[in-house]
This record gives C-alpha cells, sequence and structure tokens, in this order.
C-alpha cells in the first residue's frame, strides 16, 4: 500500500458513500447491502476527505475546528484503518 | 399483547419485492407458494411512497428485489426516487431483461450496487434449475455490469444437484472478473421446502464443497472474495435471524404487505399491515404483526431461560413454523429444541444416495395456482 504523505490527497473508498443520518444522529458509511455508523472523530475525518483537501490541510482544519493540537498521529492512524477497510483511497 | 419494548430503531434495511412476475422458475425460491395469487401489484406511485415514509424512519439500504424486478417498467424510476431520497441502492436480479439501454439508465438514475444470481455454472444445470435458457444471457450481463463500472457481484445458491460442481462455478466466475462471489446454500423455505429432500446435500458433498472453496480462495486472495454460506440444518445454533425480527429490516411485498422478513407471511395467526393502507411508521413501530416477535417476552422454553436468547433470538420463526408447527417454538435448529431430531433426521436422510421419488416442484404460476387452495395467511 503506497505510503500517505501530507500532501496525499484522500478519497472516500470507490463504492462506499459517506452521507449523514439524522435518524442515527450520525455519519454512516454506506456500501454494498452494508453500512458502517462512524463515531464522531472517524466521520468528521472521512467528511473532509474530499479529493481535494491534503492531509495536512485536513488536520490544520480539525485543530482549527476543534481547538486541539497534536492531533495528526491519530488521524493517521485512523486514515490507515480506514484504508485497510477499503473506506479510503488516494485520490487521482 | 403487553408491550414493554424499548423503541426499536428505525427499519434500516428496506427490500422492496417489486414482483411476484419471473422468467425463471426456480425449485428453491423463497418466495410464498401462493405468489401467483397476487395480482395487484402495487403502482410506482405506491413505491415511491412507502420510499419517502421510510427513509424519513431512517431507512438506508434499499434493496429492489422481487420475483425478477427488471419485469418492472418502472424500476429506473423507483431507483430514481430512492437515489434522490439518500438510498443506497442495491439492485437483486437474475438479470434476465437487462439490456445495455436499461443498465446505462439505471446507472444515470444513480443505481449503487447490482447483484446478479447465477444458478449454476454448466449450461445444462443451469438451465435445468431455472426452466428456461437463460446462460448465456447471464454471461453478457456479467460483462455489462462490469463494463459499467460495477463490482461484479455474483451470488449462487447451492444445493445437493449443483454443489459438487462448485470448481466450474468458482473457476467461471473468475474468468467472468467477479469481485464477490456468495455461494449461498439453499435456505428451506417456500419452494426450497416443498423441494427439501431432493435440495438437501450430504455432509460429505458439504465438506468436500468448503474444501474446495477454502483452496480457491487462497489461489483467488486479492482478485475475488468468496463467501460460504452454510446451510443452517448443519448447525446446532439457530441463526440470528433478520439480526432479531423487527429490529432492522422490513420487506414490503408486491401487493404492500409489510414483514419482518421474506416469508414471514406463511405464518399463522399474524395479521401484518399493508402499506397501501398504513404508513410505513405504523406499520413498523405499531402493529402487532411487527411486535409480535421483538425482544424475547414471546418466547417459551427452552428459549425464555436461555443465555443465548439474546445471542439468537430464538432463531427463525418460520423454520419453527415449518419444522415445529409452532411460531412461538425454538428454531428446531438448534440442539436444544425437543424437535432438534427433526432435522437431524432430515440431514440424516441426505446421507443417503437418493433415489428421487418426487420430482421437483418448480415454482411456477400453474404449480403455485395448484398449490394455493387453502386461503393464504395475509393475503389481500
Amino acid at each position: 500500500m503506497i505510503q500517505v504523505g501530507d500532501e496525499t490527497r484522500l478519497a472516500i473508498g470507490k463504492g462506499f458513500r459517506l452521507q449523514w443520518e439524522p435518524a442515527q444522529n450520525a455519519h454512516v458509511l454506506l456500501y454494498p447491502e452494508g453500512m458502517v455508523k462512524l463515531n464522531g472523530s472517524a466521520g468528521e475525518i472521512l467528511r473532509r476527505c474530499d479529493g481535494v483537501r491534503t492531509l495536512v490541510q485536513i488536520v490544520a482544519d480539525l485543530e482549527t475546528t476543534f481547538n486541539q493540537k497534536g492531533l495528526a498521529p491519530d488521524v493517521q492512524d485512523f486514515v490507515a484503518y480506514a484504508r485497510e477497510q477499503g473506506w479510503l483511497e488516494i485520490a487521482a | 399483547m403487553t408491550n414493554n419494548l424499548p423503541q426499536p430503531g428505525p427499519p434500516l434495511w428496506l427490500l422492496l419485492e417489486l414482483t411476484y412476475r419471473c422468467p425463471l422458475h426456480c425449485v428453491y425460491c423463497y418466495n410464498p407458494i401462493e405468489f401467483a395469487r397476487v395480482e395487484d401489484e402495487m403502482t410506482t406511485d405506491d413505491w415511491v411512497r412507502v420510499l419517502r415514509q421510510a427513509r424519513e424512519l431512517g431507512s438506508v439500504q434499499l434493496g429492489l428485489s422481487g420475483g425478477e424486478p427488471l419485469v418492472r417498467d418502472d424500476l429506473e424510476d423507483i431507483t430514481a426516487e430512492a437515489h434522490r431520497l439518500g438510498y443506497y441502492t442495491n439492485l437483486i436480479t437474475s438479470g434476465v431483461g437487462l439490456t445495455e439501454k436499461r443498465i446505462a439508465c439505471l446507472k444515470d438514475s444513480g443505481l449503487d450496487h447490482i447483484q446478479v444470481s447465477f444458478q449454476d455454472s454448466t449450461r445444462e444445470m443451469n438451465d435445468f434449475l431455472s426452466h428456461t435458457k437463460t446462460f448465456d444471457l447471464k454471461l453478457r450481463v456479467a460483462q455489462m455490469v462490469k463494463a459499467h463500472g460495477y463490482p461484479m457481484v455474483l451470488n449462487c445458491v447451492l444445493h445437493r444437484l449443483n454443489i459438487d460442481q462448485i470448481d466450474t462455478l468458482i473457476d467461471m466466475a473468475d474468468r467472468l472478473g467477479a469481485d464477490y462471489l456468495e455461494l449461498a446454500n439453499t435456505q428451506y423455505y417456500s419452494w426450497a421446502h416443498v423441494n427439501r429432500d431432493a435440495l438437501l446435500p450430504s455432509r460429505a458433498q458439504l465438506e468436500a464443497a468448503e474444501r474446495k472453496t477454502q483452496q480457491w480462495r487462497e489461489r483467488l486472495e486479492g482478485r475475488m472474495k468468496i463467501f460460504f454460506v452454510v446451510p443452517d440444518y448443519f448447525e446446532t445454533r439457530p441463526k440470528r435471524c433478520m439480526n432479531g425480527w423487527g429490529t432492522t429490516f422490513m420487506t414490503v411485498t408486491p401487493d404492500g404487505t409489510a414483514l419482518p422478513c421474506h416469508t414471514a407471511r406463511m405464518l399463522p395467526g399474524l395479521l401484518f399491515p399493508n402499506v397501501r393502507s398504513t404508513s410505513v411508521s405504523a406499520a413498523w413501530y405499531d402493529s402487532d404483526g411487527f411486535n409480535r416477535f421483538r425482544g424475547t417476552g414471546w418466547m417459551k422454553e427452552p428459549c425464555a431461560s436461555c443465555d443465548e436468547r439474546e445471542k439468537d433470538f430464538g432463531g427463525c420463526r418460520c423454520q419453527a413454523y415449518l419444522l415445529a408447527n409452532d411460531p412461538y417454538a425454538a428454531d428446531p435448529v438448534c440442539d436444544k429444541s425437543p424437535q432438534h431430531a427433526v432435522v437431524t433426521a432430515a440431514v440424516e436422510q441426505a446421507q443417503q444416495p437418493r433415489v428421487r421419488e418426487h420430482p421437483l416442484v418448480f415454482r411456477d404460476p400453474a404449480n403455485s395456482r395448484q398449490r394455493s387452495a387453502e386461503p393464504m395467511t395475509n393475503l389481500r
């Protein structure tokens, strides 16, 4: 698997769709005949993976939005996990 | 019934059986035996209303099935509305009726996913089992699906008469470029129940098939995922049917009957709501049909005091009815069930070489009418 660097642009994986579900009060990832209900931080990371923003921009946005510092390692861990699951892919 | 149940979550999974009409006549079909008596299918407007109401409740995964859903010429309109509403749309089809024009239109309508069923990998067996000459067409369909950018998902129902050809089947799926192959052993409801003695494989057949599947998995790792679903008759604990009655899943039949599972219509003594006259919300939350087997309060022994009752909810109500003649009984697949011997007897019988005493009963309108002389439960 290609390493994700700071300038990598990430997008939701093929066959998956991210959306907000009011009935579940959560972001969910939909895929053929299945669904993953995301916790708050997973939802916040994934909804920023729009194929345009780079990883470093996403981290910066999260740190600003939630008024926190040093989120990069956590985000990188989640991104690695999400790529294994096919939830994220590197944007073309 | 006193209702001390917590409010269930929404019907996350909605399955629309748009029609019972089907060009195939599969001997293991789960559609009701009496399907031919349903002639007044819901209109496009009815389906759209159901889609909107269910989406408001929180339904998010949509199955478009049947019968053969491509028989409906409004499939594209229904798909488009479902997509607009935010459903993840799954078409479950035999592929009969799929043309280049229709698949392009479905793609434009926002269809997310297609699952194609294959009866078998050799033409003769396929034609025999589906009773029509569809195999060549399915090969074309598989190629169309792939060409339109969908993952190639094949489903094949396994049983005594085709399970020995699993190598050929997997090889064919690979040559088609399948991304996923589901090898689902027959579940014995409806037509499959009528034909059970002819369809239930022997233990040796099943073990050989699992072994071969595992070899293919290793060979095709990273290229094709293979799922193998064991028939529950060979288990000692029942399945957690539908993830629990009325917890996750709603089926709407062609005439608008709302059901907690594909086959619940067979259960005696239950009245299921019809979404032509009842809202999806009232059907899901307030109807006796949906509330009857929610939770664990309805259970008899041995389920009522079983420490696994929250795990499998006593198994499948339809199987309890079919095999123990009591929808409240433990699913006889469970070896704690007093009727478990019914299941082991069927399995033991399947170990014998079979001289077919009864011809297979194909799922077609004539056989349906002939076998539905009795009034159908919950038939409008």
